[in-house]
């Protein structure tokens, strides 16, 4: 009952027109950012920020507007899975495998309004999920002494890659490198500047916006720049949309799917180093061997489309959990989402929720308007947002550019942030080029410095005895999960990249063979 | 042979992280850690990691030619260029120099770059300035 009278104000805060009217918005821009080619979640999100910050919007019209943006594109994303076969961000590469031929066979409508409700199912579900998850995980993290929360942070890192992550060295070369990044300014306890080679504008450090609007957005464009990918990929296939409401019948027969993927797909996003990608392939992967008896998944069964959908829409609400109630992210998108708060002066943790109700319950209402706003957006539109499909790339990226340049530069004024900006714009490229995750990187530079400071309070309070690190059973079990989930991928990451893998290329060589 | 480069490379920036946190000058002022340890932590990490990608590397990255590298290496100049220029020329003509080049090297003809430049200069400065009121830079013609 307690829960639910929270949840009654955080209604109350977040139903204001001013509110509402920032829910739309973001919602509608965060569809078009995830259906517009380079754009994702992530970087839509990098790009807004810094310009919801300089707009001097209060913090939870804020967050507002950046979950109901960061919502929207993963609705968006899986526009262009469906229509184009293009899977707009990782978790959508699932949705291709059913989607794609319902689009062929003219049911691309359907498909469409079915990934969309499928989304609002999962996302609804794993919202509840987090209001009766994140406050007894609150409890836990109470008990959390700096020591633990030093070994949480390493647990974060170690596991960010996932299961599915290719190279562990290269993940710890980014979360290593972020870290270092945030080590740049003046040390918050004795003062002393360090890493600024004497340059003024560093003894601030470096903003972590700057990091990352260069590395994801601006990358961004150096990799179109590569490719001189400048055309359409819609530009010569002709998209049939079709009926845009999916029968009784259809969701009669997809609605227990859509329910076992969202509770498999929270679980997924819960746990550290699965996230929604994964929750996404395990959802799809159950359902074929639960209910898959004609062979149809695949070839464009609804369900192949809904179980996906449901499953990493839930994982991003998983997600949310440990973000919320320890402040600690297990994904790239839930980092970033960090950021916002982070920007907002807000720490997310387990005193979010004693100090700031307001904020923790503002936005899991959010989330619940931002939802079926979308929903209420997407099915009748869907239509127009896959126009968005047409913009090419050589008139869209150039507006990236600027508009994180516009963003940046609204906060700080000054040229120095800016050539910082190029600079990880570059960086990013190069390290996407040298398939090093960018996600630890951006997790380092924000996390940085409350790692260290935990590290240091923990060492300090038992007078210098760095044995404090591994002083109570809580300690050895996050070190022991840490170091198990950061060497558990070397093992079966490759039986698993090799089978997300067989997925896809095994559904394009049936489709081959189809066309022969 | 990338990741050999890379790694080599890693190492050495770690080499060059761990001295210059050791140069961080102590102040009188200080907790039982200080302000070197987890720099310290972090460049050892950094360093053995950029070991293990220079001893187990991936296969190579198809690495575009010297003329997208180039290309690539103009448009950071460019932006450079921009950041630099933005306060002298004003927001709507710096804007629109740069973001016309980069349409033209994403492959738009040269009337289309220059008409694609003006739009966007003009509509971020009507949607961030004008409506939303965010202050951006200010050139000799007051825009």
């Amino acid at each position: 009952m307690d829960t639910l009278s929270h949840l009654a104000d955080g209604f109350a805060i977040a139903i204001t027109w001013q509110n509402l009217a920032l829910a739309l918005l973001g919602a509608a821009l965060g569809t078009v950012m995830g259906a517009l080619p380079g754009l994702g979640p992530s970087n839509g999100v990098a790009i807004l920020i810094p310009l919801a910050f300089t707009l001097g919007l209060g913090a939870t019209p804020a967050l507002i507007l950046l979950t109901s943006v960061y919502y929207g594109a993963m609705y968006g994303g899986r526009i262009s899975s469906i229509l184009l076969n293009i899977p707009g961000d990782e978790p959508a590469v699932m949705t291709c495998l059913d989607g794609y031929p319902m689009a062929k066979a003219g049911r691309a409508g359907e498909a469409l309004s079915l990934s969309g409700i499928a989304s609002f199912v999962g996302s609804f579900l794993a919202t509840w999920g987090l209001i009766l998850l994140a406050p007894q995980l609150v409890k836990i993290a109470l008990l959390f002494g700096p020591d633990e929360y030093f070994a949480l942070f390493a647990l974060a890192f170690a596991t960010l890659g996932g299961v599915s992550a290719t190279n562990q060295a290269k993940s710890a070369f980014a979360a290593a490198l972020g870290l270092g990044l945030a080590m740049v300014g003046v040390d918050t306890q004795t003062g002393v500047p360090r890493f600024t080679f004497g340059e003024v504008h560093l003894y601030d450090g470096i903003d972590f916006l700057v990091a990352i609007v260069g590395l994801f957005a601006l990358s961004e464009v150096f990799v179109f720049l590569e490719h001189r990918h400048g055309g359409s990929d819609a530009a010569h296939k002709s998209m049939v949309i079709g009926r845009l409401t999916p029968s009784a019948k259809t969701l009669m027969k997809t609605a227990p799917t859509m329910l076992r993927s969202s509770v498999l797909g929270f679980i997924a996003g819960v746990l550290p180093g699965a996230g929604a990608s994964l929750g996404a392939f395990l959802s799809y992967s159950m359902e074929k061997k639960l209910v898959d008896r004609e062979g149809t998944f695949g070839k464009g069964d609804p369900r192949g489309v809904a179980a996906p959908e449901a499953g990493n829409n839930a994982a991003a609400g998983g997600a949310l959990v440990p973000m919320l109630a320890l402040g600690v992210p297990g994904s790239g998108t839930t980092a970033v989402l960090l950021a916002v708060l982070l920007s907002l002066n807000i720490t997310p943790g387990p005193l979010l929720f004693t100090k700031n109700p307001d904020v923790v319950w503002g936005l899991i209402a959010a989330l619940f308007i931002a939802n079926v706003m979308l929903l209420a957006l997407n099915i009748p539109m869907v239509g127009l947002f896959s126009r968005l499909l047409l913009i090419p790339p050589r008139i869209l990226m150039p507006a990236v550019a600027m508009v994180s340049f516009v963003g940046i530069y609204g906060i700080s004024g000054s040229p120095f942030d800016l050539y910082l900006m190029v600079g990880f714009g570059v960086m990013g490229w190069a390290l996407r080029k040298l398939d090093v995750p960018l996600v630890p990187v951006i997790l380092g530079t924000l996390l940085g410095n409350q790692m260290e400071n935990n590290l240091r309070r923990a060492v300090t309070i038992s007078n210098g005895d760095w044995g404090v690190l591994l002083s109570s059973p809580l300690d050895w079990i996050l070190w022991g999960i840490a170091i198990v989930g950061f060497i558990l991928p070397m093992v079966v990451g490759k039986v698993m990249r090799s089978r997300m893998q067989a997925a896809r290329h095994g559904e394009a060589g049936e489709e081959m063979d189809e066309a022969d | 042979m990338s990741d050999r480069i890379f790694g080599i490379f890693g190492v050495l920036l770690a080499i060059g992280f761990a001295l210059s946190a050791l140069s961080i000058e102590e102040s009188f002022l200080s907790d039982a850690v200080g302000p070197k340890a987890f720099p310290l932590i972090i460049a050892a990490v950094l360093g053995l990691s950029s070991a293990a990608i220079a001893l187990k590397p991936d296969a190579d990255p198809v690495w575009p030619g010297l003329k997208r590298l180039a290309e690539l290496a103009a448009a950071s100049v460019v932006l450079i260029l921009y950041a630099t220029l933005l306060p002298v020329l004003g927001f709507v003509v710096a804007t629109a120099l740069a973001s016309a080049y980069l349409a033209w090297r994403l492959g738009s003809r040269p009337l289309e770059s220059a008409i694609v430049g003006v739009g966007i200069a003009l509509g971020i400065y009507a949607i961030f300035h004008l409506a939303l009121g965010l202050s951006l830079a200010r050139g000799p013609l007051g825009f």
